[in-house]
């Protein structure tokens, strides 16, 4: 039964901007899928908002639409494409959801598509908890009992403890543990606001029992195969995205295991999943081997993105190919090319996948892991035996100095209670080979020179001579889905030690290895990945061999299909100059992964291998604040003032010199973290001792939190340009000649990290005079700094003068958005530049984008109850959208809707702002006025919008509230308001702003924190037009 | 720890740890790619004089259980690992003499039998006391796999009831059953009695079905049981698996020959023709049925073309190459041998 021709194209819906829960796993997917069904020739059609990924680029589909991701976005694509087909198991629970909504909505009937990968009775079987709870039972397995939950009055008799989890939302959002009846009413509570369909499941306990999962495809003749078996190392109770886990299950005797397996079997069989992928989680009872399955995705999901890496089996690619007719018998294994895809991988090495968290970015919020996923990444190790694995996932998170995280340390006492015995004693023995004195033992064991080092005081560099002396090199294994029984071609490698190499092809083309970007965390995210994936398609087209070193599962740049070849490794030194001794490249490309391969770049350097494209001196040289302040005054150029100081008394010094406002930030930051805008002495003060962590702060009993790794540090304090529009400009350089590819505008105000403020392209607030200026400054800049490749520069003007506030010789994250505004590829470009041709030689054209294009972030905080949900210089993002339109208010309405926060058109806006914004907050108050809204405010600002003789309702804060009185929270809570615009008051606004924000965020009200926020949001209300979607093909001029 | 290796008739030595019996273990190098299952493989009377190597990483984790035994005692010689994973598992082995070798480059080794085919080799526990020299030469003394007859040293001396109870009789020819075929037989409800690799087709026709077992070596030389199963051919309804498939592929014409280094593991996709279906089949088999478009052949391996399965119908005669029971592996073909023994309930 080969491919389906009855369908000619077929639409396939991407998931949206990364969040917690749903990350680039799904551009994989969406990849893989595009991939395959171009190959048979359909017509492919993609909807994604997120303009970071590899999916929504130009070449990747025949038409892309990056639009919102709710019923009206899509319904517009569908009526203009009029596919044959909408495929939505690539896209996440968002994708899946949206179908159903569809469907329901009856436009897939209207419009004679149909749904294919799976009907909609399917998914709804299996994420109606009644429903799939009537599936599993009907094959005579158990779930955990259970009852379905609309209102708060069904609670009577629920047995304690209990899990609440909502129906239909990400990575079990909403969902909680509750232990006595009154967390169990909190946990309802939140959980039936937080479902869409208003219910929630709660059910029996099974916290502690062992958890694993099935990977699990099934095709239309009814063959059903096991990709691969994971087990999580935590326990039942913690959300399987947050548990560290381990492919294949370690734990399990065969009869065990195959109990697994036919069970798994047995439920998409009885759910009815046609064709395609199911990812099904299973609790057991360690002691009596008690089963119960716990819950169903009948899509891709981030396991099965963790188990096509795990496994070489390309889940995603096989689902598209299943849906659109073929068996799996009729499927290639893609890896041995000779074998079908109807059989079950097999591993010869053992995979760990490790959580990456970033809790240092949310203080205040509860670091208790749960039924709610909570980690913004994950890392990946590869390893012949299980320690080997996870000490290589293990180091792989990158975290930052003393960042909280669970997995702090592998000491006994800080392993999760519940581990199960194997894997502690697993642990115990690795910890032993570590200091067994055997160098070769403990690198079996899994062991980075480093810790190795650590052992005996001396550094991991001194550790590799060592070992080179001693001949003890690492040795590669090939990734090839059959543990070596089928001859594989594949170019998919992971190291070992003390074993055989496997040959590597030489047919004679350079390389270039190119350095990923790890775990994707806060700061560093699919933007670098993207531009990485890139960097391998633009070498290898210029005929050199890609070698992609990477080790985040999710991602497009770790499909094997990327590269020439693929090493899933840690990005330290260790192993990526092994790679680079085996590969001997021409070069190394360190520009694109973010942060992470430019750590990494002095010790290629040292080690003999050139950096292409920009060397490290260049970043040296711009992160070095004395010599480029030296740099900036040879060149003509404005910097705010700055001074670099060790303690308060210092800081106060300079800050009288430097006239406050003034950012306070450590010296090595990272996405901003733990910076501050003080205004005066006493927060300026404050802010010096959250840095150094003064004696006695840190009583709180949360150890090592995040200020304990700042001690000792120096801090930057430099001028903070206050009332100036911030802008980011992307752009290319040979050299000489510097190209400007893109000039962003902040939407909010500068002191709003960059990463989190909305962007417009064309910047709309420049002036001609201002533009060439910021033109002028660029281009001076790029040759002086020795920048070949892609410079980002983020530049303050206020009252005409233009002022330099950083510069990145390297991709920035707005590159994959600026790309799509402008239409040139700019990381091809620097790709080319890197590998010898001048801008000349490339002759890119003067972008002259005929629309408006918005870039919006999207922020975690429903995630971090407790974290104040404000937007400042500190980066807390974990994804963005893109759209386009004529206009800005269309532009910039839409990117507030794929964002997940339409703004109201009608209804009561509440506004609370500080002192400073007052004066702007009038304009903000009349317009929505005007437009309609009543106007409600707390004390001060009421005050001052009555002044201005507007029409306004005065609402108690909490803070001053009589008793009974209802205060603007309840206003809130109850739904009563549609915006909030609220600025935060100083530093310690611990109280009724916080408050309010948070209120807004339970209660999924647009929540605007900054002046400039919301001055942009009321224009969007007033003069958004409705506008059909038009697709990247058709605006760039590049209909393939 | 003592340090043993494993040598190849080609000279390669692998170096590893001993965790098991001492001496040295003399048999044909093979391996599996079953991620589960160490001791159902190691007890698996089809191992009998072969040195079994484990691709998965890690082997012994879960410990040892008698339930999981398919035979009275271990049948391959050694064990071979890259990563021991338990303490159990190593105590098991030490306690019946069966050579345990960790820390070896199983990869290495898989790599080197695929390409060159299973050979004849040595797992020696003590390097020490047998040199890699002297252990060549006695590799190289060794007899090859091929052309032995093997079931005689496995199979039952006197015939045995396994279960009384159910309403069909079956009986099981032993070449070297798994206790997982009996098992099931007995679960899909047939009283079971186990029969001598020399059982004459008289006694076995008076039984609602045969069974010809699973078993070692190869069986072309098995001109005895061949015979037996061609004089029972529609005397009794027959049903073979593994070795019991090939003879009957021997007694109905078929050829058989030796596979270059085998099909073991659990993951093996075999092609049902009739249906279109594939299993997921659980294998371990160094011998195979030549390929053949005959109506007959039902099954056929998806990795190389081989008979996997038969159905003779009119001589009510059918067989697998793989292993319905599983014991190890998955349970996709249970139902082959349930609905065996529903039919001859019907008859």
């Amino acid at each position: 039964m080969p491919a389906r021709r009855d369908i000619s194209s077929v639409c396939v819906i991407g998931s949206g901007p990364i969040v917690i829960g749903q990350a680039c796993e799904f551009d994989y997917a969406g990849c893989q899928a595009l991939k395959v069904l171009r190959e048979d020739e359909y017509r492919t059609i993609v909807v994604n908002s997120n303009p970071a990924t590899i999916m929504t680029d130009p070449g990747f589909a025949d038409r892309t639409y990056i639009e919102p991701l709710d019923l009206e976005g899509v319904a517009s694509v569908l009526e203009r494409e009029r596919p044959d087909a909408l495929l939505p198991t690539l896209g996440g629970q968002t994708a899946l959801n949206l179908a159903v909504a569809l469907a329901e909505g009856g436009v897939l009937e209207e419009l004679d598509v149909e749904l294919i990968g799976a009907p909609v009775e399917v998914i709804r079987r299996a994420e109606d908890r009644e429903e799939f709870r009537e599936a599993v039972r009907r094959c005579g397995l158990k779930v955990p009992a259970s009852r379905i939950v609309t209102s708060l009055d069904q609670l009577a008799d629920v047995s304690l403890p209990a899990v609440v989890r909502p129906a239909f939302t990400l990575g079990g959002h909403g969902g909680g543990f509750a232990e006595d009846s009154d967390s169990l009413r909190r946990q309802v509570e939140r959980g039936l606001s937080e479902s869409p369909i208003g219910q929630v499941l709660v059910e029996e306990s099974v916290r502690g029992w062992d958890e694993f999962e099935l990977e699990v495809i099934r095709d239309r003749v009814d063959n059903v195969v096991v990709v691969c078996s994971i087990e999580n190392l935590d326990p039942m109770g913690i959300h399987t995205g947050d548990s560290v886990t381990v492919a294949p299950q370690m734990t399990l005797s065969d009869e065990a295991y195959q109990e697994l397996r036919d069970a798994a079997a047995a439920v998409i069989r009885a759910v009815g999943v046609e064709t395609g992928g199911s990812n099904i989680q299973f609790a057991r009872r360690r002691e009596s081997g008690e089963l119960r399955v716990i819950e169903m995705n009948p899509r891709v999901s981030r396991s099965s993105a963790l188990a096509s890496k795990a496994t070489g089996y390309p889940i995603a690619k096989v689902a598209a190919k299943l849906a659109v007719g073929y068996t799996l018998d009729e499927i290639p294994n893609d890896l041995t090319k000779t074998t079908p895809a109807s059989f079950e991988p097999t591993l010869d090495y053992v995979v760990v996948k490790f959580p990456r968290f970033a809790f240092e970015k949310f203080p205040g919020a509860d670091r208790t892991l749960g039924t709610q996923m909570k980690s913004v990444g994950e890392a990946m190790g590869i390893g012949r035996t299980f320690t080997e694995a996870f000490l290589k996932a293990y180091g792989s998170r990158e975290l930052d100095p003393g960042s909280p995280t669970p997995w702090e340390s592998l000491e006994d006492a800080d392993l999760p209670a519940g581990l199960h015995p194997w894997f502690r004693a697993e642990i115990a023995r690795a910890r032993k080979e570590l200091v067994s004195g055997d160098l070769l033992r403990a690198k079996r064991a899994g062991w980075g020179d480093d810790s190795i080092g650590a052992t005996m005081d001396l550094t991991g560099e001194e550790i590799r001579r060592l070992r080179h002396e001693l001949g003890i090199r690492p040795a590669y294994r090939r990734v090839d889905s059959c543990a070596g029984e089928v001859e594989a071609g594949s170019s998919y490698f992971y190291s070992t030690w003390g074993e055989e190499d496997e040959a590597l092809p030489r047919d004679g083309k350079p390389r270039v290895v190119i350095i990923g970007s790890g775990p994707n965390r806060i700061g560093q995210g699919i933007e670098f990945d993207y531009c990485c994936v890139h960097a391998a398609q633009t070498f290898r087209g210029l005929g050199y061999e890609a070698v992609m070193v990477n080790c985040n599962p999710e991602t497009v740049s770790t499909d094997y299909d990327t590269s020439d070849r693929l090493y899933f490794e840690p990005l330290s030194p260790e192993e990526v100059l092994a790679v680079c001794d085996r590969e001997q490249p021409v070069g190394v490309v360190t520009q694109f992964g973010g942060q992470t391969p430019l750590r990494l770049a002095r010790s290629i350097e040292e080690a003999g291998y050139r950096i292409l494209g920009t060397p490290h001196a260049a970043i040296d040289l711009a992160e070095d604040r004395e010599r480029f302040g030296s740099l900036a005054r040879d060149l003509g150029i404005r910097c705010p003032p700055w001074a670099t100081v060790a303690g308060a008394e210092e800081a106060l010094a300079a800050a009288d010199e430097i006239g406050y406002p003034v950012l306070v930030r450590p010296s090595y930051v990272l996405g901003g973290r733990a910076m501050r805008i003080c205004y005066e002495d006493a927060e300026l003060e404050e802010a010096m001792a959250a840095v150094h962590g003064p004696a006695g702060s840190r009583a709180s009993g949360i150890r090592a939190s995040a200020d304990s790794g700042l001690a000792q540090e120096s801090v930057l304090l430099d001028r903070f340009v206050e009332h100036a529009i911030e802008l980011d400009v992307d752009a290319l350089c040979d050299g000489e000649e510097l190209y400007i590819g893109a000039v962003m505008q902040h939407v909010e105000e500068a002191g709003v990290h960059s990463g989190d403020s909305a962007c417009v392209l064309p910047a709309p607030s420049l002036t001609l005079a201002a533009a060439l200026e910021v033109e002028h400054v660029v281009k001076r800049l790029g040759p002086a700094l020795g920048v070949v490749g892609l410079l980002n520069v983020q530049l303050a003007i206020a009252e005409g003068i233009v002022y330099v506030l950083e510069v990145n010789p390297r991709a920035s994250r707005t590159v994959p958005f600026a790309s799509k505004a402008i239409g040139i590829n700019l990381v091809d470009a620097a790709c080319r530049l890197a590998a010898g041709q001048t801008l000349q030689d490339l002759a890119l054209p003067t972008p002259r984008p005929a629309q408006v294009s918005v870039k919006a972030a999207v922020l975690p905080f429903a995630r971090f109850p407790g974290a104040d949900p404000v937007l400042g210089p500190e980066m807390r993002s974990t994804g963005e959208v893109m759209a386009s339109a004529a206009d800005l208010p269309t532009a910039l309405a839409k990117a507030e809707r794929a964002a997940g926060r339409p703004l109201p058109t009608s209804g009561t806006a509440f506004l609370s702002v500080r002192n400073e914004d007052k004066p702007a907050a009038v304009a903000v108050a009349a317009a929505l006025a005007g437009l309609g809204f009543r106007i409600v405010a707390t004390e001060g600002t009421a005050r001052t919008l009555a002044a201005a003789g507007l029409e306004v309702e005065e609402v108690a804060k909490v803070t001053d509230s009589g008793i009974g009185e209802p205060t603007v929270v309840d206003l809130v809570r109850r739904g009563r308001c549609d915006i909030v615009v609220n600025t935060p008051q100083g530093s310690g606004a611990r109280a009724d702003g916080y408050l309010i924000r948070e209120a807004a965020l339970v209660a999924r009200v647009p929540c605007v924190t900054t002046i400039s926020g919301a001055a942009a949001a009321v224009h969007a209300i007033a003069n958004a037009r409705a506008e059909a979607a038009l697709s990247l093909q058709e605006r760039i001029g590049s209909e393939v | 720890m003592t340090s043993g290796y494993l040598l190849l008739e080609d000279g390669t030595v692998f170096r590893g740890r001993s965790v098991g019996g001492d001496g040295a273990a003399f048999g044909e190098a093979v391996f599996t790619t079953a991620m589960t299952g160490y001791q159902e493989t190691v007890t698996d009377p089809s191992y009998a004089e072969q040195l079994v190597c484990f691709t998965a990483p890690m082997v012994g984790n879960y410990g040892v259980a008698d339930e999981r035994g398919e035979s009275e005692r271990p049948h391959a010689k050694a064990a071979v690992m890259r990563q021991l994973g338990g303490r159990e598992w190593a105590e098991w082995l030490t306690a019946r003499g069966i050579v345990g070798l960790e820390e070896i480059d199983t990869r290495a080794l898989v790599l080197r039998l695929r390409d060159a085919g299973a050979m004849r080799a040595v797992a020696v526990a003590d390097e020490t006391e047998l040199s890699v020299e002297d252990a060549l030469a006695a590799v190289q003394g060794q007899p090859l796999m091929e052309g032995q007859a093997l079931v005689a040293d496995v199979s039952t001396p006197e015939p045995y009831v396994f279960s009384e109870s159910g309403p069909t009789r079956v009986a099981v020819v032993d070449y070297g059953t798994k206790r997982s075929i009996l098992r099931r037989l007995a679960l899909a409800g047939a009283a079971v009695t186990v029969f001598p690799h020399t059982a004459q087709p008289d006694e076995l026709a008076s039984f609602d079905g045969v069974v010809l077992s699973n078993g070692p070596g190869d069986p072309e030389p098995l001109h005895a049981e061949v015979e037996t199963v061609r004089e029972l051919l529609g005397r009794a309804p027959i049903l073979g698996i593994c070795l019991g498939h090939q003879l009957l592929g021997l007694a109905t014409g078929h050829g058989t020959f030796k596979l270059p280094f085998g099909h073991r593991g659990a993951n093996h996709p075999v092609l049902d023709r009739r249906t279109g279906r594939v299993l997921v089949t659980s294998q371990n088999h160094g011998f195979a049925v030549e390929p053949s478009d005959a109506g007959e052949a039902t099954h056929v391996s998806l990795y190389d073309g081989t008979v996997e399965g038969f159905d003779f119908s009119e001589l009510h005669a059918r067989s697998v190459q793989f292993h319905p029971e599983a014991g190890p592996g998955p349970h996709d073909a249970w139902p082959i041998l349930e609905s065996w023994v529903g039919e001859l309930a019907k008859r």
